[in-house]
């Protein structure tokens, strides 16, 4: 299993288009035929005018300067009212695909961002620790960004210049072949030159994106150590670290926009050359007589070329309107293709059939029911279609397990322990001896590679893991408040908690003391997880939020750990009240904390190499009595 | 704020004025272009000769390559201009912050500067490249473009002045009904993301209590909220691409049907057929700049919250400055503190520190102890004028703080703080944060001193071992122990550790102690700590409460007369609960 845990296969880049093309299509079906359609029409509708003078034109030199206003008025009026026809139907196409277009891409953007979280919600720890945090929030923020870029402008404006070019190219040979091979002349170079610059100014984009992301790494651990900076006096030197990759974003900032900067005017002004160009070849036609090619069968006319004009100047402008869009697609892909590697991952795998139900207990038999209880059972079905039911009491029992976060370093070697309900057990031992892996292969963080871990006797494989954690509560050292009001975040442990209940956890705990001398007590709202609480007032939070939860079996890591011993003196008061009857594991730097345990494992390098009460391992004058008397490191 | 801005263009003002300058002439040939075209086209049709046509035609293709040469020109100044720009205002930044003492750091959270040196710079860099381009480019066009077709027909210049402030009045409304929308959409999208953070960093938290389904559900009502404003806004804009076709369409119209009429009354000398397909080059040229002109209306509004942020900064006056003329030499590490008040802000109700007196002489130990908020760190921090006092003074070597050069006091009074940072790079690196110049020999001597030597040596790469970003990947007691080396490579005359050793192991703790005791016996020592084991050696323990000292002594002499240290040495080493 662990083989595949790291990435799904990274999809090719053709892929990627198709895939997000097949995911708006299957969501967005009847809007995206009716975008295409009203595209079509709007397309239409502005091509037609090229077509559209040309008779106009034709109507004034041969009928109009010939025979007076009066002659052609009517016709004249005819046409403009077809026009306005057409014109009306462009104009209601064209509002209604923008509209429609973002409508859909505001809702594929939801869709998909809320598609990545759920996904983010199911991903085994493993991941969090192998994807900096920073890489998994530019997701949500740039590869979102760059498919809004994609979905809301790109796709649209390409479908729209596409077809204007067909149709243009269309009407080009109705009027005139002759000139429209001048045309496909200014088309090719066109295409060279976005090739070219265009290319370039990709490759420069991300190249950009990388010089950026790299100064945005140095500016955040430098901000972050700021402090730091200033007590050494190296202001200066940070200065002039800051420079060099300053002045390597800059270089690659100018090349890529002097790149996509001259694209939009060379276009234009190829456009221009070849405007002037097709007067030119135009009036060379006019006067030497040489016969037109056309679909039309018109003969070469001033009526052919200034409607070519105009149709070149409307070419040109859509070509050039779709070189800009290469950035932006470049950059698309590479967005989309990192979200489909999230949306691929392979998520936790829960196989485990045994679930937590509330029961009461009539005549020494367990029954299921709706209601909170507060009993807890586990409801075990068998093959053979039975179920069982053993009561919740925090029986833990761990044999024989062997584990190890890579293939190649085990962690935790053959580790036995039995934790019966009410017990405080601790663990004791260096940093990287494996104390808080044990806690974390307890709740199914990861999964054991060898030896059992039963739970009120059933094997936690078998158990579902999200009820298995529902009934271990933890405090951890790195505490994790949510915004939110200091109530909601007692509330987590509980949802269905009342006021009153958080309260009385948040006074378990000794918080409420310093709860209610915050400015708006338990309405008070916290930020940027907790910011604005010192670390200890933090933990004590975290505790109680534990507390509310009321689950059979705790694990404490290093949930004092800064607590001042003072104030940890009246914490431990508390915390002796919760964990009363409850199963305890707790890891602790402090021995004062861990002293009155039931029973102390000491673990080297994976191993536990003693165990026993206090008062026991201090007579075996062992590794714990050395660690007692200060007369062992413990790094 | 533009001024304070502006002041980081420096050596990009010849490419910030040539920009503009270039684009102007673009625009000037680029609207001439489809005049000239129109005379030639007449020419033909009064059926001139080749050699004019040929004539025409390369004075149109010379105009198109001085055109292409304007624009790509301007292009090109543009963009280095505008990077430029950013490469001094984010290089302006990053030494104003450098400059920031503790108070200014702690106004403005390490997060939000990150985001003004990166986000926001973006923005202000995309925001000149308009100013300095496209917003010159437009209303040039515009204006231009509007001549060019007075001086072809007067007349027919009615029909642009009815559709001009039709489109200039639609946008008008689109922009202010969108814009409101926008502004308030993108702090909550910022919230959004501030929560998927939180999310992220929490996981263990969200993993063990279950509440995933719990967390997808928060975050489904925020992310639907924000995308209906979105969308709400976007409706609004929608409506831009339907407006601009309209104008332009009954430009069309109305100039083909005026336009034809007149033609034709006046036998084609008031208006030719080519001057009405000039006519309407130039509509669709002005009714573009109007719409580029609006977007970049809007851009700009958008990015000026980026640009005061930034400027924000830039004014911060750094709260600690050099004195005129600083003392660059600190006799000894004696230290007394007379009178001290302090308060972290003016706003504050209490003070953080009140009526502090102690005398402490050169190259004594003192211990500090006291709970959370007693104001520990507080006070050690004063030494080394990380902030300064209120009222009272503070004297190292018999000098006021103040008196001193900052880098000549911060170099003699070395701190090892205590939320402490290691940097992306070699142990060896790191090290010489506090003296450049250290041989490998010094290091490896100092290294023992903070019993750092002999894990790093364990370590495969020794001395060159890499540290990760933040130093994750050292045990918390390393990195304390590395930090106390870097700490003493300064040779400083007084090292303050604050609770630098919670965890490193008694054991390792003491060898420290001994080790400053036998090593550097002439270095003012102070330490802040959490275990009476690490201070009861000291030559004098301060006690804090509540911001005050409220006992000092020996630990002796503390275990008598100070209940609070008696408190805690008793929670030490009798533990919590006696069965």
């Amino acid at each position: 299993m662990r083989a595949k845990v790291n990435q799904g296969m990274p999809p090719k880049n053709k892929g990627v288009l198709s895939r997000l093309l097949k995911m708006l299509f299957r969501d967005y079906k009847p809007q995206l035929i009716a975008v295409v359609i009203c595209v079509v029409l709007t397309a239409f509708a502005s091509t037609i005018a090229s077509l559209f003078m040309n008779f106009f034109i034709e109507t004034i030199e041969s009928e109009g300067l010939v025979y007076g206003w009066g002659a052609i008025q009517r016709k004249i009026l005819i046409a403009i009212g077809i026009m306005l026809s057409i014109y009306v139907v462009g104009w209601i196409s064209s509002f209604t695909y923008t509209r429609l277009m973002a409508i859909v891409t505001q809702s594929f953007l939801n869709r998909t961002r809320q598609t990545m979280f759920a996904k983010m919600q199911t991903l085994p720890l493993r991941y969090f620790d192998s994807h900096p945090h920073g890489d998994i929030m530019s997701y949500y923020t740039n590869d979102i960004d760059t498919l809004r870029e994609l979905v809301s402008r790109c796709l649209p404006q390409l479908l729209n210049s596409g077809l204007i070019l067909l149709l243009l190219v269309f009407n080009m040979i109705y009027l005139s072949v002759w000139m429209g091979l001048v045309v496909a002349v200014g088309v090719v170079a066109m295409f060279f030159v976005t090739k070219h610059i265009g290319g370039n100014s990709a490759k420069y984009f991300l190249k950009q994106q990388k010089s950026l992301a790299k100064e945005e790494g140095f500016i955040e651990e430098m901000m972050n150590g700021q402090k730091v900076v200033k007590v050494f006096c190296h202001e200066e030197q940070s200065k002039a670290d800051f420079d060099r990759v300053n002045k390597q974003l800059c270089a690659d900032a100018t090349k890529a926009n002097r790149f996509a900067n001259i694209l939009m005017p060379i276009m234009g002004n190829i456009g221009n050359t070849l405007y002037a160009l097709l007067a030119f070849v135009g009036g060379v036609l006019i006067l030497t007589g040489v016969p037109n090619l056309s679909l039309s069968g018109q003969a070469m006319t001033v009526a052919v070329v200034l409607p070519f004009l105009n149709m070149t100047k409307q070419f040109t402008n859509n070509v050039s309107q779709v070189s800009q869009q290469m950035n932006a697609i470049v950059m698309a892909m590479a967005g989309a293709k990192r979200i489909f590697e999230l949306l691929d991952e392979e998520p936790e795998v829960d196989e485990g059939y045994v679930t937590l139900v509330n029961a009461k207990e009539e005549d020494g038999e367990l029954t299921e029911c709706a209601e909170r209880t507060g009993i807890w059972a586990w409801k075990h079905p068998h093959s053979d279609g039975t179920v069982t039911y053993t009561r919740l009491c925090g029986d833990v029992r761990i044999e024989h397990m062997d584990f190890g976060y890579v293939p190649e370093k085990t962690v935790l070697n053959d580790i036995t322990l039995y934790a019966q309900p009410g017990q405080k057990v601790a663990f004791v031992g260096a940093t990287g001896a494996g104390k808080t892996t044990i806690t974390n292969l307890i709740n199914r963080f990861y999964d054991i590679d060898d030896g059992k871990i039963r739970y009120d006797g059933i094997n936690i494989n078998k158990i579902k893991k999200a009820d298995l954690r529902r009934s271990l509560g933890i405090v951890l050292q790195d505490t994790n408040l949510f915004t939110g009001t200091v109530m909601e975040n007692i509330r987590y442990g509980k949802l269905d908690a009342t006021d009153e209940e958080c309260i009385a956890a948040a006074k378990l705990a000794h918080a409420d003391d310093f709860i209610v001398r915050l400015p708006d007590g338990y309405a008070t709202m916290l930020t940027a997880g907790g910011s604005n609480l010192s670390q200890g007032q933090r933990q004590l939070l975290s505790i109680a939020r534990a507390a509310v939860a009321d689950p059979p079996v705790m694990i404490l890591d290093e949930a004092t750990s800064s607590i001042d011993t003072r104030t940890e003196a009246l914490v431990q008061k508390g915390m002796d009240a919760l964990m009363k009857g409850r199963t305890v594991f707790v890891i602790a730097h402090r021995l004062s904390t861990v002293r009155n345990s039931d029973v102390i494992m000491v673990l080297e390098q994976g191993c536990i190499i003693e165990r026993g009460d206090h008062a026991k391992l201090i007579e075996e004058k062992g590794k714990y009595y050395q660690l007692y008397t200060g007369a062992f490191e413990l790094e | 704020m533009i001024k304070t801005l502006a002041r980081s263009v420096r050596e990009y003002k010849a490419s910030s004025i040539l920009t503009p300058l270039f684009v102007s002439m673009e625009v000037v040939v680029e609207c001439i272009i489809p005049f000239v075209t129109a005379q030639l086209i007449s020419k033909i049709q009064e059926g001139c000769a080749l050699s004019v046509i040929v004539k025409y035609g390369l004075l149109l293709v010379a105009m198109a390559l001085l055109s292409l040469t304007f624009g790509a020109l301007s292009g090109h100044f543009c963009a280095i201009a505008a990077c430029g720009f950013a490469k001094n205002l984010r290089h302006d930044l990053y030494g104003a912050v450098q400059g920031y003492s503790f108070s200014n750091i702690d106004k403005f959270s390490s997060s939000s500067l990150v985001t003004r040196l990166t986000t926001d710079v973006s923005n202000v860099q995309m925001a000149y490249m308009m100013l300095i381009r496209t917003a010159v480019r437009c209303p040039f066009m515009l204006v231009f473009a509007l001549v060019m077709v007075i001086v072809i027909s007067p007349k027919m210049s009615l029909a642009f002045a009815i559709i001009i402030p039709i489109l200039a009045l639609g946008l008008l409304l689109i922009m202010k009904n969108a814009h409101p929308i926008f502004k308030s959409v993108f702090k909550k999208y910022d919230a959004l993301n501030a929560s998927v953070q939180e999310n992220v960093q929490g996981m263990r938290v969200v993993k063990a209590f279950v509440r995933e389904a719990h967390e997808t559900k928060k975050f489904k009502k925020a992310s639907d909220e924000v995308a209906g404003d979105f969308t709400r806004a976007e409706k609004i804009l929608a409506l831009n691409n339907p407006l601009m076709q309209f104008c332009f369409n009954a430009l069309m119209l109305s100039v083909c049907f005026f336009g034809s009429m007149l033609i034709v009354k006046s036998g084609a000398s008031a208006l030719s057929v080519p001057d009405l397909s000039a006519l309407l080059t130039y509509g669709a040229q002005i009714l573009m700049s109007l719409m580029m002109v609006s977007m970049i209306i809007v851009m700009v509004s958008m990015s000026a919250a980026s640009a005061a942020r930034i400027a924000e900064v830039l004014n911060e006056q750094s709260a600690i400055q050099n004195p005129e003329h600083p003392v660059t030499r600190v006799a000894d590490g004696s230290i007394l503190f007379k009178g001290v008040n302090f308060r972290y802000s003016q706003k504050a109700e209490k003070n953080a520190l009140s009526d502090i007196n102690v005398s402490i002489a050169s190259g004594e130990t003192v211990g500090i102890i006291g709970g959370t908020g007693a104001g520990k760190t507080t006070l050690i921090q004063l030494i080394s004028r990380l902030y300064d006092v209120n009222e009272g003074s503070v004297m190292v070597g018999g000098v006021d703080v103040r008196e001193y050069d900052l880098e000549t006091l911060r170099n003699e009074v070395s701190v090892v703080l205590q939320k402490n940072i290691l940097f992306s790079g070699t142990i060896k690196e790191n090290l010489r944060w506090g003296d450049p110049n250290a041989t490998e020999e010094e290091m490896e001597r100092i290294c023992r001193l903070a019993q750092a030597h002999e894990f790093i040596e364990r370590f495969p790469d020794g001395y060159d071992t890499h540290i990760e970003q933040g130093g994750t990947n050292v045990s918390g007691g390393q990195k304390q122990r590395l930090c106390i080396a870097r700490a003493l490579l300064k040779k400083p005359k007084v090292l303050i550790l604050d609770d630098s050793t919670s965890a490193v192991d008694t054991k390792t703790d003491a060898l420290i102690r001994k080790a400053f005791a036998e090593e550097i016996p002439d270095t003012t020592k102070i330490i802040i700590a959490q275990r009476i084991s690490s201070v009861e050696h000291a030559d004098k323990i301060l006690v804090m409460d509540g911001g005050r000292i409220v006992s000092a002594g020996s630990h002796d002499e503390l275990l008598v007369s100070s209940p609070i240290y008696r408190e805690v040495y008793e929670s030490q080493t009798k533990g919590g609960n006696e069965e």
